[in-house]
């Protein structure tokens, strides 16, 4: 019994590793980035040191101006300013200036440091500044989490909102979640009768029809995407029928436009939500049809009364495999997508590529997740009942 | 006059269009009986229930139901109540709502269903049992419940297509009695496909055997197992041992080992060749058997005991399986001695060959 428990932890040791280090361990740690807290303690140790000590009452002694005048000198040498400024900077515009000013006045700083870095300058005599350099001395932050949600931690601690004409991102959110929801409902609509339809085909033709649905996945969501970009366009074909048509006095625009998204994003996800119903409903017993004739039900009934339900598992399944994916979509919104359009994860990467802000695209990342775990919670809860009943279908 | 309920005309089924499953099918159905369609797989059994219930349609022929042409009737509308092998139990209703199902198709009134519902599950004795899903019930009571359902809209009619299929002896046999016993209660119609024989036999008002896609026979359980129409109703009704021999005379055979044995007149013109029928219960032993018509001494090759009888294996007209039944009480011979044996005139079977 021992020997064989060993031998079974052996031979899946390796896809848990794999598991382990490709998923678990990155996403753990990208989440952990969101509240992580580190740059003040590597390039201001001293300082942070005297700061911990410090009641928040007044001014800090004068031992601290002397730690932060020599330690922001020392990094701006060694070439690390950076992290610290933009660390600060975001907790409040500005900051970045203050620390490079006074990082690069080096020698002409002179005891007593208090007054030579407010005469440099003035914000050093205020409280605030170092209040917010006492509380970046981590190791735990949750200005990246209260920002992802459009609330700031004031120099004295209260949450607030952030300004009105700052606010971005739980709008970003609920555009997020709405046109997920969108695509997820259109798709499940659109999949629906093709499952159904792919499901009561004979032999051949069903296979055939599988195929179909399939050979979008031969190309790349991309080059997909990348086609709706040719199509979409001012002078592209579908201006260009519907104007033919009489439908349009002239030609409308189309991309950047909610409607290109949501297009682009219903054509690469259909197959998705087809798949998970077609693989139910071919395994949906005929007999409770017949069962349900032979009892008096007409095809309305029977469709309504025990297709319908017997089915929603996979329509459960497919929906919420849909709307996964359109959460996480970049390339489709962000290709044929306005500015107003983009969602969530369009931050994300701006976040981590343009201002290299790890802990806002942590944050970002743990709250889609968050909305993602939410929304397939609830699907199991709505449907937990026919999931169970199906499970034996 | 028999009052008919269900009438097949000329029937035939083909799914090809060239091989015909069914063919050329007359059968009446009479009111209140238990009929039995009983035959081996692919003769043409199951799709006569299923032209019945309405799954399928006839090739030819029309089906009446009352009179009335229901071969282009949708299943639905014909009122019939179906039994499934597999219960077809609706997995995402309770039993209760099992049951209610085709009560509220006809939109009857929500008291009248409960008390209905109510009243179904007394009747296949699991009252108490309409809150629990089908898949918390065991075969045998997913198959009460799915009889239940077919009868709870009282049809005329009852279509049960080898309802006991899946479920072990014992409980067969626990649900024949209760089937027979609704049957009886109720005086519906039933209509009933099975290959077993001994169920068939245990259940029915009349027999109906297929074979190649056409009735061999049709009466009661008696008369298929005591007068049966040809060899194949013989074999596939009962136990039989199977003799080739040629027609001496109106009453007497020659048998491939040269001995005679008279039969009751047949009827058949003498050099004919000819297949005998003979039960195994029916062939005396023992020392009563001597002087009396077709006695004989055999050997006996093997004894198997079964409880309520012993199978003895004879060396006995030319073959060395001819099987006798000894009923418990009779004492029962070694292997290896010999016994004198009588086949009664009257258990001789003959059919042309």
């Amino acid at each position: 019994m021992r020997r064989t428990n060993w031998l079974a932890a052996l031979l899946i040791a390796p896809l848990l590793l794999l598991i382990l280090g490709s998923f678990l361990v990155p996403v753990g740690l990208t989440l952990f980035r969101a509240v992580a807290d580190r740059e003040v303690a590597v390039a201001l140790p001293d300082t942070r040191a005297v700061l911990a000590g410090w009641d928040g009452q007044g001014l800090p002694p004068e031992v601290a101006f002397a730690a932060v005048a020599r330690e922001l000198a020392a990094v701006l040498e060694a070439r690390r300013i950076g992290d610290v400024a933009q660390r600060m900077n975001f907790e409040r515009t500005g900051l970045r200036t203050l620390l490079l000013r006074t990082a690069r006045a080096g020698d002409r700083l002179r005891a007593p440091y208090a007054e030579s870095l407010v005469a440099l300058d003035a914000r050093w005599g205020q409280r605030d500044a170092w209040l917010m350099l006492q509380r970046a001395g981590g190791p735990f932050t949750s200005l990246y989490l209260l920002r992802a949600m459009d609330f700031t931690r004031g120099p004295d601690g209260a949450v607030s909102q952030v300004a009105i004409e700052e606010r971005l991102f739980q709008t970003l959110f609920l555009r997020t979640l709405w046109v997920s929801l969108l695509v997820t409902a259109i798709c499940v609509l659109l999949a629906y009768p093709v499952a159904y339809t792919i499901a009561r085909l004979r032999a051949p033709w069903s296979s055939v029809a599988l195929t179909l649905v399939l050979i979008p996945f031969w190309s790349s969501v991309l080059v997909r995407t990348t086609a709706w970009f040719v199509l979409l366009q001012r002078e592209g074909p579908v201006n260009g029928a519907l104007v033919g048509l009489g439908l349009l006095d002239a030609p409308a625009q189309i991309l950047g436009t909610r409607l290109a998204v949501v297009l682009a994003l219903v054509h690469v996800l259909l197959p998705f939500a087809i798949l998970p119903m077609h693989s139910v409903m071919t395994r949906l017993d005929a007999t409770y049809l017949r069962a349900a004739a032979s009892l008096g039900a007409n095809g309305v009934q029977r469709f309504l009364r025990v297709w319908l339900p017997l089915s929603l598992p996979g329509v459960a399944a497919g929906g919420a495999m849909v709307f996964l994916l359109a959460v996480g979509m970049y390339t489709a919104p962000a290709l044929v997508g306005g500015d107003r359009d983009q969602m969530v994860t369009w931050f994300i990467a701006n976040f981590m590529t343009r201002d290299v802000n790890w802990g806002m695209a942590a944050a970002l990342s743990a709250y889609l997740l968050a909305m993602s775990g939410a929304v397939i919670a609830l699907t199991r809860i709505l449907t937990g009942g026919t999931v169970q009943a199906g499970a034996r279908a | 006059m028999t009052d008919v309920l269900v009438r097949f005309r000329a029937v035939s089924k083909s799914y090809d269009g060239r091989a015909k499953v069914v063919e050329e099918l007359n059968l009446d159905v009479h009111r209140g009986e238990f009929l039995t369609l009983l035959g081996p797989s692919g003769s043409g059994k199951t799709t006569t229930l299923m032209m019945l219930a309405g799954f399928e349609d006839p090739t030819s022929g029309r089906i009446e139901l009352e009179g009335t042409r229901i071969d282009t009737v949708p299943p639905h509308r014909r009122g019939i109540g179906v039994v499934f092998q597999n219960y077809a139990l609706f997995p995402h209703m309770t039993v209760a709502e099992n049951l209610a199902f085709p009560l509220s198709i006809r939109r009857m009134k929500r008291e009248e269903i409960a008390t209905r519902t109510q009243r179904a599950l007394e009747m296949v004795r699991l009252p108490g049992f309409g809150d629990r899903r089908p898949q918390q019930l065991s075969g045998g009571q997913q198959q009460r419940v799915a009889l239940a359902r077919a009868l709870i809209f009282e049809p005329k009619l009852v279509l049960l297509d080898e309802p006991l299929g899946a479920l072990d002896k014992q409980l067969r046999e626990e649900l024949q009695a209760e089937i027979r016993r609704i049957h009886a209660q109720l005086g519906v119609t039933m209509v009933y496909v099975t290959h077993d024989q001994a169920e068939a036999l245990t259940l029915s008002d009349r027999i109906a055997v297929f074979n190649s896609g056409r009735i061999q026979q049709l009466g009661t359980a008696e008369a298929v197992y005591e007068h049966p129409a040809n060899p194949f109703v013989a074999g596939f009704i009962g136990e039989n041992n199977r003799l080739s021999a040629r027609v001496l005379d109106a009453t007497r055979l020659r048998l491939e080992d040269g001995s005679t044995l008279e039969a009751a007149p047949h009827g058949l013109p003498p050099g004919m060749a000819v297949l005998l029928s003979i039960r195994p219960e029916r062939v005396m032993l023992g020392p009563a058997a001597q002087g009396l018509a077709n006695a004989a001494r055999a050997r006996v090759e093997e004894v198997v005991y079964l409880g309520d009888h012993s199978r003895l294996r004879l060396m006995h007209a030319g073959r060395t399986d001819f099987v006798v039944k000894l009923p418990r009480q009779e004492a029962v011979p070694q292997p290896g001695s010999v016994i004198d044996l009588a086949i009664p005139i009257a258990s001789v079977m003959v059919f042309p060959a």
